[in-house]
């Protein structure tokens, strides 16, 4: 027996939790979001990446209900919510200063909602208590917001996001001002209470890292457009274009011109005086159209001999090591001057290896190692 | 302790000199049991006990309290509403002529104010009294509130009035409930800054006042056209002392509250 994977974005007869259509946003010239459509889905962990300006707040704002969108219609749950004002979505965000209220204690802040929905006491006792629990902070509920350190009070933005149990929860970087450990660790910690909880989450985030550790789903984007949605080894393994490629980890972008060699196989002509590149490829090619080869430093592998029946292989020099401890990274210099990255796992102790610097080498890769892209 | 020099030591009482000279004398003086202003002719509290079987003092100090408790009241209300449209509405049509505007009223004359709202006050009918000085205190007083006000709203974070929306606050629910407490300090010495303005006003106030509402400052003003009365003197003495109260109070308040939010972050700290 397996276990069904969660992808409701492959299943025809699954309805989209929020459905953006046509979407445009204008801040008097300047074009936020460029007609964009997209759907999420109910439980789902999506996540959006891009550099700064690239729309992903203004996004995560018109969610909300703080920015009204110029063009087009975004709905929730089936329904148009253009007219409908932020305090009646059914819809949380965490905000990424957490913006807590400073005159209220942790307890307060977290029933701040419900208490505007006029529950009972008991019941705002208990749910309160439950999102205490949650987030671990029974210990601090009389504290004020400055009498507790940053990791807890994120803790409580999340706790008082969730208390009023949001059919969305927005969270607009929310680990942003945690140092790197504590990061890591509250990663996993929201992945849990994501599944615990059953609510939709929405993460806008600049760290790739992040994006791809906690989503189910990562949209990349770029001024104003989604460049690529894809689960997060969609993205890394198969991106879309060299943008993506690039944004996402460490890659190799070789450029040239195809030519057809047997059933999605094509030769990449690279270089002057070099052999064609033998790649692999679902996208189709016409005979001397332009494309990029892009190939993971970790699928490159780097010998001092000459390979024998390697499907490509080509001599450089070692330019540079970066050691990072468990990893290394060679840059290779081609005969041409391009650049290659190639990444080993450091799983000898460093007196046993044997490249150093202006090595000659040789760095070769397989057919499917990479990426064969159009732009 | 750093030690002080000599020349800073001169300085030091040089300015402080000037500054409380005059005021020492004053309250020395209001202990004086002559008549004479400028001889001294022993200890005596008599010019207080005087000063209280005033009645003409005793109903200008009623009337300067109530002006200034309510147009400090209008005041810090519209004051604060100007500042917070001003500063969160973010652009509009005229936002700058606005916000010029509203701060033009601290460097008018303060005769032209009086002159004008004079002028307004005898063209549409209203008798001078308690009512006119309440109204004019409150045009001038205003827009020192919105200047308080409004620096505090500059540096405080929208996010968490948003945030108090998302989570089901009307606007006006959100104002209350969040910013109101969260910059209630500037409020408050809002109020405090329009209550002393208009405590101290004299300009305006004969301007608009009536015969049947003579203010302190007023008062004082008239009685010392006929020359200066110890009981003046000690009527001063005790406006000095209230003034001084208040300062210290409000001083110690804010200091303390400061150490504690030190000490707080402090354990937080270290708990974490």
């Amino acid at each position: 027996m397996s276990i069904p994977v969660f992808a409701p974005w492959n299943d025809p007869q699954e309805k989209p939790l929020i459905r953006f259509k046509n979407v445009t946003k204008r801040f008097g010239d300047f074009v936020a979001i460029d007609d964009l459509t997209q759907d999420i889905y109910a439980q789902e962990f999506f996540a959006l990446l891009g550099p700064s300006g690239c729309g992903k707040t203004t996004m995560m704002r018109m969610l909300a209900g703080f920015e009204k969108v110029t063009e087009g219609t975004i709905e929730l749950a089936g329904q148009d919510i253009a007219d409908v004002p932020p305090n009646q979505r059914a819809v949380n965000m965490m905000f990424q200063s957490y913006a807590l209220f400073p005159h209220l204690s942790v307890y307060e802040n977290i029933a701040f909602g419900l208490r505007r929905d006029k529950l009972a006491k008991d019941e705002i006792d208990t749910r309160v208590a439950e999102m205490l629990k949650l987030t671990r902070l029974e210990k601090f509920a009389r504290r004020k917001p400055h009498q507790i350190s940053g990791g807890q009070r994120q803790r409580v933005a999340l706790a008082r996001s969730l208390a009023k149990a949001p059919k969305l929860l927005l969270l607009d970087e929310p680990l942003g001002a945690l140092d790197k450990k504590l990061r890591q660790d509250t990663q996993f910690e929201l992945m849990d209470i994501q599944e615990t909880t059953g609510t939709t989450f929405v993460i806008v985030t600049h760290d790739q890292e992040e994006a791809m550790t906690v989503a189910s789903r990562v949209a990349v984007m770029d001024e104003g457009r989604i460049i690529q949605v894809a689960t997060p080894d969609g993205i890394y393994e198969a991106p879309n274009s060299v943008y993506v490629a690039d944004f996402i980890g460490d890659v190799n972008i070789i450029k040239g011109t195809a030519k057809a060699a047997g059933k999605d196989k094509y030769y990449v002509d690279w270089g002057v005086n070099q052999a064609p590149i033998v790649a692999n490829s679902d996208r189709p090619f016409t005979e001397g159209q332009d494309c990029f080869l892009a190939i993971r430093p970790e699928k490159i592998s780097i010998t001092k001999d000459k390979p024998e029946e390697a499907e490509n292989a080509v001599q450089g020099e070692v330019l540079d090591i970066a050691y990072l401890g468990n990893l290394s990274t060679y840059h290779v210099k081609l005969p041409d001057g391009q650049i290659i990255k190639a990444q080993t796992a450091n799983t000898r102790r460093l007196s046993r290896r044997d490249i150093t610097w202006e090595d000659k080498v040789w760095v070769r890769w397989t057919t499917t190692a990479g990426v064969l892209l159009e732009h | 302790m750093k030690r002080l020099s000599p020349f800073n030591i001169t300085a030091l009482t040089l300015g402080f000199a000037f500054l409380y000279l005059p005021m020492i004398l004053l309250v020395i003086y209001s202990f004086n049991s002559s008549k004479l202003v400028t001889v001294w002719a022993g200890f005596s509290t008599k010019w207080y006990g005087e000063l209280l079987r005033d009645e003409a003092f005793l109903n200008a100090a009623w009337v300067t309290i109530k002006v200034a408790v309510i147009s400090s009241t209008f005041a810090t209300v519209l004051g604060t509403m100007a500042a917070y449209v001003l500063v969160n509405s973010g652009r509009f049509f005229g936002r700058t002529l606005f916000s010029g505007m509203i701060y033009a009223p601290l460097v008018m004359p303060e005769v032209i104010t009086g002159l004008s709202l004079l002028l307004l006050f005898i063209g549409i009918g209203l008798d001078r009294g308690v009512l006119t000085i309440v109204l004019a205190h409150t045009t001038f007083s205003m827009c020192y509130v919105s200047v308080v006000v409004s620096s505090r709203l500059v540096s405080f974070d929208r996010s968490l009035e948003e945030a108090a929306l998302d989570l089901g606050c009307n606007r006006f629910d959100a104002f209350r409930l969040v910013t109101l407490p969260i910059i209630a300090p500037a409020v408050i010495s809002g109020w405090l800054l329009a209550f002393t303005l208009s405590l101290d006003d004299l300009v305006i106030a004969s301007f608009v006042s009536g015969p049947s509402s003579t203010t302190l400052p007023i008062k004082i003003w008239s009685a010392v056209r006929l020359g200066v009365s110890p009981e003046i003197n000690a009527l001063s003495t005790l406006m000095i002392g209230i003034v001084t109260i208040g300062v210290i109070t409000a001083s110690l308040i804010s200091k303390r509250s400061s150490i504690r939010a030190q000490k707080d972050a402090q354990a937080a700290e270290r708990t974490a």
